[in-house]
């Protein structure tokens, strides 16, 4: 079959009468939802960061949940095991706000086992002490509000309402690791010390969460046309600044960097840059744990392989039961 | 939503006095109202004993739900047997915490959890066999659910312990939710794929020898629970298995070798810093 001029012309008005409603509702800053039209762009651009978003969820449970079997007493074990199962909560709102886009989960999952997709890569430092689930809780989550508070006014419905609800959560993770930090800074020696350490090894690593500065960040100025974002990564990371270091304060730690210092004429903490040679070796797979965390992912995945199709086996022959009765029935 | 309000909230300074938010909110202390003196005539040290078991059980089977983190088929999977995880572990805190207040010593729950070894430990075996796949945890937790749901219906309304039976009729609501999940999954996995019925298969042949034990107190309750079992088993299209009993009681403090190493990963912590808090 072959499309006439007339019925071209006809197709490119209503893609550019759709383009201009679609553009009329991002700048009345109002929410684009599943069934309305959309850019390709802005489609594909979402799915990617909502996947990516959902798989730091689902990679995030490892290094914290190695130690849900160790917490040094219930009342931490149990703070642990909710805050981890909050996570695996996250990944499901989050995979299932990218089904409303088209994307389909088994396949998203498909790319994060195959090294397609990222995550952030936070997740490929390790834990070796159980400070570290206090200072994740406080600086990862931390960074993680800063980051995703914005995102509940992202034009993009679906998502938007997910982060409403992760960061609450998220925010209650947040003074969750630091109630545990106050306490082991009330304890031991060998708490403080552990605790002083664990700030040492997060506090770079978290700065770059934010990603690389806005005069290195090609994707930025789309997603702030499109407002799926709000604010540059240089904003949010001076925002977690300015947020931590009276918290530092009252806890009792240093922070790892010796150009930190309050600005007053900009009313601003200014702090040292960290090293984005080392941010791009972990994105590219050259993290301490990357390898180990991808693959503990695949495992869990490829296991559980016959217990899915054993369900879908199930319910397909349910169905058939069903269908059955009912025939015999009529 | 103002993103600005967030993030004041977050600043904000943290109250040390108050503890109880990382409960989550909405907790509600399910011992609330309830006279916690122990009634007179009671045989304390019987009732302590077998706060203890009960709570055993419980941190036992939380342990081994915990290592199935990030390890689940599937993550609704992982939601459900964190869920689960969690119910028990608040058995274990509330039943502890029992023991301490009736054995006189005044021991908190982490002393029983962290500080006694495995021999001290009255928890039946089945608990603390190794995970194994995931149908061997799925008939695993229909057993234990099974059971313990039967008990604790009637230890609601049977015990003279008004702790205790507080306790236990928090726990009926979690347990039927428990064996429920475990039933579902028993059906999906005995109907679905011969790999999956196979699997079941095993699953039952190496859990029912553990079966018998359970009833060693309470025998009353074993045609209850057995009906039950029956009951999944036939609408999964499986037999119930009839073989003989394992030897021996964890109760009496009689374990499998699983038991040490779990304790060693659960304790090694707390046991490093036998002088922190936490």
């Amino acid at each position: 079959m072959t499309s006439t001029g007339t019925e071209a012309s006809a197709a490119d008005r209503d893609e550019t009468r759709f383009e201009e409603q679609f553009d009329a509702t991002i700048a009345k800053d109002q929410r684009i939802e599943p069934r309305d039209w959309m850019p390709d762009g802005y489609r594909k651009t979402l799915i990617r960061q909502i996947a990516q978003h959902a798989h730091s969820e689902i990679i995030g449970m490892q290094p914290e949940g190695d130690w849900i079997t160790r917490a040094p007493s219930l009342r931490r074990k149990a703070i642990l095991f909710a805050k981890v199962q909050d996570e695996a909560g996250h990944g499901l709102y989050l995979y299932s706000a990218a089904e409303t886009l088209g994307a389909d989960r088994a396949e998203l999952t498909e790319a994060l086992i195959e090294g397609r997709q990222k995550y952030s890569s936070i997740f490929n430092y390790p834990t070796p002490t159980f400070a570290d689930v206090g200072v994740i809780g406080w600086f990862v989550d931390g960074a993680a509000i800063c980051n995703q508070v914005p995102l509940c006014r992202c034009s993009y419905g679906p998502y938007a309402r997910a982060m409403v609800r992760v960061c609450k959560e998220e925010s209650f993770h947040q003074r969750q690791g630091f109630e545990l930090l106050l306490t082991m800074m009330r304890g031991t020696d060998a708490q403080r010390a552990m605790v002083q350490d664990a700030v040492d090894r997060w506090w770079w690593p978290s700065l770059m969460m934010f990603g690389p500065p806005d005069d290195d960040s090609p994707n930025s100025a789309r997603s702030m046309a499109w407002k799926i974002k709000r604010h540059s990564n240089d904003e949010l990371r001076q925002r977690f600044v300015d947020m931590t270091v009276p918290q530092a304060a009252k806890l009792g730690v240093t922070l790892p960097d010796p150009e930190l210092s309050w600005n007053e004429e900009r009313g601003h903490h200014d702090f040292g840059t960290p090293d984005w040679s080392e941010l791009q070796r972990v994105i590219k797979g050259d993290g301490p744990r990357n390898a180990e965390r991808v693959s503990r992912r695949r495992a869990a995945h490829e296991e559980g392989a016959w217990v899915r199709e054993a369900a879908t086996a199930h319910a397909a022959k349910q169905a058939a039961r069903t269908k059955q009765t009912e025939g015999a029935a009529a | 939503m103002s993103d600005d309000h967030v993030y004041l909230s977050l600043a904000e300074g943290h109250d040390d006095s108050d503890a109880r938010w990382a409960f989550g909110t909405g907790f509600e202390d399910p011992l609330h109202g309830v006279d916690q003196s122990v009634p007179e005539g009671t045989d304390t040290a019987q009732l302590a004993a077998y706060c203890l078991a009960l709570g055993d059980d419980a941190l036992v089977s939380a342990q081994r739900l915990a290592q199935w983190c990030t390890a689940a088929p599937e993550l609704e999977e992982e939601v459900a047997l964190a869920n689960i995880g969690l119910d028990l572990l608040g058995q274990t805190r509330l039943l502890y915490a029992r023991a301490g207040q009736v054995d006189g010593t005044g021991r908190g729950e982490d002393a029983y959890a962290y500080f006694r070894d495995a021999d001290a430990f009255r928890n039946v075996r089945l608990a603390e066999l190794p995970n194994g796949d995931f149908a061997f945890s799925i008939t695993r937790l229909l057993v234990l659910s099974s059971w313990r749901l039967a008990l604790f219906e009637r230890l609601a309304v049977t015990t003279s312990d008004p702790v205790l039976a507080a306790i236990a009729a928090k726990g009926v609501k979690e347990l039927a939710y428990h064996r429920q999940y475990a039933a579902e999954w028993a059906v999906r996995l005995g109907d679905g794929t011969e790999e999956s019925q196979r699997r079941m298969r095993d699953a039952l042949a190496a859990v029912a020898p553990y079966v018998d034990e359970l009833f060693a107190e309470t025998g009353e309750l074993k045609a209850e629970v057995l009906a039950v079992l029956r009951q999944v088993t036939d609408a999964a299209g499986l037999a119930w298995p009839e073989t003989a009993p394992v030897p021996g009681h964890g109760r009496d403090g009689d374990h499998t070798e699983h038991l040490v190493p779990l304790l060693t990963e659960l304790q090694s912590v707390a046991r490093a810093h036998p002088e922190a808090t936490w």
